[in-house]
C-alpha cells in the first residue's frame, strides 16, 4: 500500500465538486482511499487522521487544492491524482438549455398553469375522484367525472356544490360528452349541427349522436350526467342545469333527454322542465314509455330518440330517416333462419355498452319472451352465474364481474371472443348478437380481433351442422378514427350482418326466434 | 343558466386531465388542449365522511392565517445569554436535544456522544464512563429543543451553561433560542466529545459568545430574515449551504465587534473563526426559521406543518392545528456525498433540528437557488430547480420575501400543508449533514433526506379524527393505511 500526496496550489474547488470527483476515483481498482479537498485546518485534520500525511501538508493554506490516494502501487496511486486533477479540469459538457419542464403531480398546479382550462376530466379510483372533483369546482372548473364507485353522499354533496356555483358536474360514472366540438371520454367524431343532448348513459350518448351524424344533421353539444342523476336522492342535478343550459343555448334547436326509467316524481320533474324549456323536446327513458306532457315527445329507444329529433330540426320526414336496405337484411335473415335448426331456439347477446344491452333486452323481450342476464329487466331473470348462458341470455360483459383486472370489452376484445366461442358451441344458440361503439377512445380497430373470430365461431358450427347468424349493432359514424366502412366490411366478410343501430340489431334478432 | 356554463358551450373548452392517459390521447386526437396531471394514489384512503377535509374554506383559510404569519414573522438576532436564564423551562439539569423526544436506551450514536460531550462541559462527570453512567441513571432530563422555543443543528444537543443566541420576532411575540455552531469535522454536534472538542466549546463559551453577545447589544439586533433573503440570491439555500449568509452576517458584526471592549487577539480569535466557518450561520438561519415557524404554529384547524425534526433515531412532525403533539416514524439514512475514508455504512439515520429551514420554505426547498450544492442531490442545476419545483405541490404559499433569480425570483415555496403531503405522496426535500453513526467521530458527509412517510399517515389520521368530531360525524370506520 502506498501514500502519493499531490498539492495544487492556488486552485479553488467547490467543497461539493471535490467530493463528487472523489467518488468517482474511489471506484478505481486498486484505489483504497482517495481524498479530494481544500487545504483548510480542518480538512488536514481529517487528512491526518486518515492516515495520509505528510509533512508539507503542514505549509499548504485553505486555498490549495490536496489530492492524496491510497492505493496498491505507486502506478495506481499517481494514476488516480492524474485523473482526479483532469476530471477537476475537464470541461463541462455542452448541454441542452436547462430542461425542468415537468408534469404537474397534483391539480391545483395545473389548474395554475393552465388558468385558461375550464373543465377538469377525472378518471382516478372511485373514493378518491370526489377530493379532485370538489377541488376542480371550487376553483371554478366544470367536471367531467368519469369515476365509478363515488359515494352517493358524495354525488349529492357536490352537485350541491356544483349547483352553488354555477358549474356543471357531469359524472360520476360519466362515459362521454360533447362540449362545443370536443368529445370527453368515449365519444364519436360527430358533426355539429342543432341538436343537444343530456344524457345519463354514455352509450345511450354515442348511439344518439352517431344517428344524428348517420342522418345528416349534428350536435350542438352532449352533456352527460352520470348514471345516479336522476335518482331520487340527487335529484337530477345535472340533467335540469343540462336542459338549462342547451335551453340558452343559440346553437341547440332541438332537446334529447336519455336515461333509463328514473325514479317517478324526478321522472316527473325533468319531463316538466323540458316541456317548459321554450324548445322542441325528445324524451328517451329507455324502455319505459313515460307519460305524455306537453310539447315533449317521447321515443321509446335510442334509435327512435335519434330520429324524432333529426325530424324537429330538419323537416325531414319520418319514413326518410330509417335503415337503407332493411328488406334485403331481413329477407337475408329469414334464409338464415330458414337455415336453423330445431333445437337452435335462443338469442345471446355479447354487449359491451350496459345501456345498449338493456335496450335491446327491452326491445326483444316483448316478442321473444324472458331474457336472462346480469343486468336483467326483473330480479327474477338475473343469471345465477354470469359466465354461463341460459336460454335467451344478455349479458353486459363491461360490468364489475367481468372486467376486475381485465380490460374492459370497449377496448379490449378478449372477454367478448371467449364468450362468443362459448355460444357458438352451444347447440341451441339460434343467433348471437354484439354491439362495437367507434369512436375517441375505443379500440383501435375492433373488427381486426372480432372479425375472424366470428368467422371461427360461425365455421365451428357450420362443422357441427349448424348455422350461426351473428348480428351486430356498429355504434359509430364515418368520421370516427377506426374508419367505419373498414370496420363494416370486415365485420360482414367474416358473415355478420352489420347495423348502425342497436335497436335495430335487436328487431333483425328478434325475427330469428319469434 | 350561470354565465360560466354558457361561456363553456361557446368555446371549446381546454381540459385538464387527471387520471386515464387514454382519454388525454382521445382528446389530443380530436386537436383539444389537453393539460395532463402525474396523478398518483393518496399515502392514505381516507375515510370517506372526511374527504371534504381536502378543500375545506374553513381550513384553507386557517393555513392562508399560518402561512402569512410565517412568512410576516420577522426574526431579530438581539443578543446571546446562558441557556438556563433564558430557555423557558430549562432547569439545572435539562439537556435539550434535536428532533423528538428520546430517551437515552434509544438514542443514536452522535447524540449519545453530544449527551457525553455535554455532561463533560457541565462538569457532570469527569470521564466519559462516568458520563454513560450518569445518563444511563437519569442524571438529567431529556427533552426536545423544539418544546423549549430552541433549535440546534445535528444532536443539537443544549445543556445549562451553554451560550445561545436569543432571537425574537419584531412582527409578534415568540422568541426562540439556538446554540453557537463549532465549526466541521470532529464537533459536538455531531457526537463527538474528546478534549478538544470540550476545549472549543470552552473558548466559544468565554470568547466567542460573549463578544458576539456584545456586539449584537451595540448592533440593536441583526435582522435574519434580511440576511437570508439575500444569501439566497446569492447562492445560498441555508442549510447546507451558508457561505453567502455567513459573509453578509460577518459585514454585519464586525464593526460593532471591533468597537468592543475586549483585547484585539480576541476580537481577531472570534473573526477568524467565524472566517473560517463556512456554516458559522446555519444556527441563526435555524433559529430565524424557529421564530417564523413557531408564529405559524397552534393556529386551530389548520394543517400546515410546523416542525420537521430528528433525533438521529425518530423523524418527528408538528401540525399547526394539533397541538404540541409528535408524530414520528423511523428517519431514514440520506443519500449524499462522504468525506474522505467514509462511506453509507457509516452514515447515522437523519438527525438534527436544521430540518426547521425546509418547514419556513428555504433549505431544501431552496435549491433552486444553490447550484453550488446540486451534486448532493446527484446532478445538475435542472434537477436543483426541479427539486424546488416539487415543493410547490405540497405548499400553501410562495415566499414574499425569499425569492429565487433561477426561477424568474418567483417566491420559494412555503408552509407545507399536510393534506397535500398526503394526497400526493411528495415529501418534502430536506439538505441534511450526515453523522457517523457512532459517537466520537463526527460529520463523515451532506446529502439529501426525506422524512419517513408514517409521520404524515399517523398526523393525517389525528387531524381527520379531530375534523370529524368537529363536524359532529361519527367516524365510520378505521382509516386504512395504503402504504
Amino acid at each position: 500500500m502506498v501514500v502519493r500526496v499531490h498539492v495544487e496550489p492556488n486552485a479553488y474547488f467547490d467543497s461539493v465538486a471535490l467530493m463528487a470527483v472523489a467518488a468517482t476515483v474511489n471506484r478505481q481498482p486498486g484505489v483504497e482511499l482517495a481524498a479530494l479537498l481544500m487545504g483548510t485546518s480542518a480538512n488536514l485534520e481529517l487528512l491526518r487522521d486518515s492516515g495520509m500525511w505528510e509533512a508539507r501538508l503542514e505549509e499548504v493554506s485553505p486555498n490549495d487544492l490536496v489530492i492524496a490516494v491510497r492505493a496498491t502501487d505507486e502506478a495506481t496511486a499517481t494514476a488516480a491524482i492524474e485523473q482526479a486533477l483532469q476530471r477537476l479540469r475537464a470541461a463541462t459538457p455542452v448541454r441542452q438549455p436547462m430542461d425542468t419542464v415537468t408534469v404537474p403531480r397534483t391539480l391545483r398546479s395545473a389548474l395554475r398553469a393552465a388558468p385558461q382550462a375550464r373543465i377538469v376530466a377525472i378518471s382516478v379510483p372511485g373514493p378518491y375522484a370526489p377530493i379532485e372533483a370538489e377541488e376542480a369546482l371550487r376553483s371554478g372548473r366544470h367536471v367531467f367525472l368519469f369515476s365509478d364507485n363515488v359515494p352517493l353522499s358524495e354525488e349529492v354533496r357536490l352537485k350541491r356544490l356544483a349547483q352553488e356555483l354555477g358549474l356543471l358536474l357531469m359524472g360520476p360514472d360519466c362515459g362521454t360528452a360533447f362540449i362545443s366540438g370536443l368529445g370527453l371520454g368515449f365519444m364519436n367524431a360527430v358533426r355539429r349541427g342543432p341538436i343537444g343532448i343530456v344524457a345519463a348513459a354514455g352509450t345511450g350518448l354515442q348511439q344518439v349522436a352517431s344517428l344524428v351524424d348517420w342522418f345528416g344533421s349534428g350536435v350542438s353539444h352532449g352533456i352527460g350526467t352520470g348514471g345516479r342523476d336522476l335518482d331520487e336522492h340527487v335529484g337530477g342535478v345535472t340533467m335540469l342545469a343540462g336542459i338549462d343550459a342547451l335551453a340558452a343555448d343559440p346553437a341547440t334547436e332541438v332537446l334529447v333527454l336519455v336515461s333509463k326509467p328514473p325514479a317517478p316524481q324526478v321522472a316527473q320533474r325533468v319531463l316538466q322542465h323540458a316541456a317548459h324549456c321554450g324548445k322542441p323536446v325528445v324524451v328517451c327513458f329507455i324502455g319505459q314509455p313515460p307519460e305524455s306532457v306537453e310539447n315533449v315527445r317521447l321515443a321509446g329507444n335510442l334509435t327512435e330518440a335519434a330520429r324524432l329529433a333529426v325530424h324537429l330540426a330538419t323537416g325531414r320526414p319520418l319514413d326518410e330517416l330509417e335503415l337503407p336496405g332493411r328488406n334485403e337484411l331481413a329477407a337475408r335473415l329469414a334464409a338464415q333462419r330458414a337455415a336453423l335448426g330445431p333445437g337452435q331456439r335462443f338469442l345471446r347477446g355479447l354487449y359491451s355498452g350496459g345501456t345498449l344491452c338493456d335496450e335491446a333486452m327491452q326491445i326483444l323481450a316483448p316478442r321473444i319472451g324472458d331474457i336472462r342476464s346480469n343486468v336483467p329487466l326483473r330480479a327474477d331473470l338475473r343469471l345465477t352465474d354470469p359466465h354461463r348462458s341460459q336460454d335467451h341470455t344478455f349479458v353486459d360483459l363491461g360490468s364489475d364481474e367481468f372486467t376486475v383486472g381485465r380490460p374492459h370489452p370497449m377496448i379490449d376484445q378478449t372477454i367478448r371472443i371467449e364468450r362468443l366461442f362459448r355460444e357458438a358451441a352451444d347447440p341451441t344458440v339460434a343467433g348471437i348478437v354484439l354491439d362495437v361503439v367507434l369512436g375517441y377512445g375505443a379500440a383501435a380497430d375492433p373488427a381486426a380481433d372480432l372479425a375472424p373470430a366470428i368467422q371461427e365461431a360461425r365455421r365451428s358450427a357450420e362443422r357441427e351442422g349448424r348455422s350461426l347468424p351473428v348480428i351486430v349493432a356498429l355504434v359509430g359514424t364515418r368520421s370516427d378514427p377506426q374508419d367505419y366502412e373498414r370496420q363494416r366490411r370486415a365485420l360482414e366478410a367474416a358473415g355478420a350482418i352489420v347495423v348502425p343501430s342497436n335497436a335495430w340489431a335487436a328487431e333483425l334478432a328478434a325475427q330469428l326466434v319469434a | 343558466m350561470s354565465e360560466k356554463i354558457r361561456e363553456l358551450l361557446q368555446n371549446t373548452p381546454e381540459v385538464v386531465n387527471v387520471g386515464l392517459e387514454l382519454f388525454a390521447r382521445a382528446m389530443r386526437d380530436q386537436g383539444g388542449h389537453v393539460h395532463p396531471v402525474e396523478w398518483k394514489p393518496p399515502l392514505v384512503e381516507p375515510n370517506q365522511q372526511a374527504l371534504p377535509l381536502f378543500n375545506d374554506p374553513t381550513i384553507a383559510a386557517a393555513n392562508q392565517e399560518a402561512v402569512t404569519r410565517m412568512m410576516r414573522a420577522q426574526p431579530v438576532v438581539i443578543g446571546v445569554a446562558q441557556a438556563r436564564d433564558v430557555i423557558p423551562g430549562m432547569s439545572d439539569r435539562t439537556f435539550l436535544h434535536a428532533g423528538p423526544p428520546i430517551d437515552w436506551q434509544h438514542a443514536s450514536g452522535p447524540l449519545r456522544g453530544a449527551l457525553i460531550g455535554a455532561m463533560l462541559f457541565e462538569g457532570f462527570a469527569s470521564t466519559p464512563e462516568e458520563a454513560v453512567r450518569k445518563l444511563e441513571s437519569g442524571f438529567v432530563e431529556l427533552a426536545p429543543n423544539h418544546e423549549h422555543s430552541a433549535v440546534g443543528p445535528m444532536a443539537g444537543v443544549i445543556s445549562p451553561s451553554m451560550p445561545v443566541y436569543i432571537a425574537v420576532n419584531a412582527a409578534g411575540e415568540n422568541r426562540a433560542y439556538t446554540n453557537f455552531n463549532e465549526g466541521i469535522g470532529k464537533v459536538m454536534r455531531m457526537g463527538a466529545y474528546a478534549p478538544e472538542v470540550i476545549d472549543r466549546l470552552r473558548w466559544i463559551s468565554h470568547v466567542l459568545a460573549p463578544l458576539i453577545g456584545q456586539a449584537l447589544q451595540r448592533s440593536g439586533g441583526i435582522d435574519l430574515r434580511n440576511i437570508i433573503a439575500q444569501a439566497l440570491q446569492m447562492g445560498d439555500e441555508c442549510h447546507n449551504r451558508n457561505k453567502a449568509a455567513t459573509s453578509l452576517f460577518y459585514r454585519e458584526i464586525a464593526p460593532h465587534l471591533v468597537e468592543c471592549d475586549a483585547p484585539a487577539s480576541d476580537i481577531a480569535a472570534v473573526l477568524r473563526f467565524i472566517h473560517s466557518n463556512d456554516h458559522f450561520f446555519v444556527n441563526l438561519a435555524m433559529v430565524a426559521a424557529k421564530v417564523m415557524a413557531d408564529a405559524a404554529h397552534g393556529i386551530p384547524g389548520s394543517s400546515l406543518v410546523t416542525t420537521l425534526s430528528r433525533n438521529g433515531t425518530e423523524f418527528g412532525i408538528r401540525i399547526s392545528g394539533l397541538g404540541n403533539r409528535w408524530f414520528t416514524g423511523p428517519a431514514n439514512v440520506p443519500r449524499g456525498l462522504y468525506f474522505p475514508g467514509f462511506g453509507p455504512d457509516d452514515a447515522n439515520p437523519d438527525i438534527g433540528d436544521s430540518a426547521i429551514t425546509e418547514t419556513a420554505g428555504f433549505g431544501g426547498f431552496a435549491l433552486a437557488g444553490a447550484p453550488a450544492i446540486v451534486q448532493f442531490i446527484g446532478g445538475t442545476p435542472a434537477d436543483a430547480v426541479r427539486a424546488t419545483l416539487e415543493m410547490y405541490e405540497i405548499t400553501v404559499a410562495e415566499h414574499e420575501v425569499f425569492r429565487i433569480p433561477a426561477l424568474d425570483f418567483r417566491g420559494t415555496p412555503v408552509g407545507i400543508d399536510l393534506r397535500a403531503v398526503i394526497r400526493s405522496g411528495i415529501l418534502p426535500v430536506i439538505d441534511t449533514g450526515i453523522a457517523h453513526r457512532e459517537p466520537g467521530i463526527g460529520q463523515v458527509g451532506a446529502g439529501i433526506v426525506r422524512p419517513p412517510v408514517r409521520c404524515f399517515t399517523e398526523a393525517y389520521r389525528t387531524f381527520e379524527q379531530q375534523y370529524l368530531v368537529q363536524r359532529g360525524a361519527v367516524p365510520t370506520s378505521q382509516t386504512r393505511r395504503t402504504v
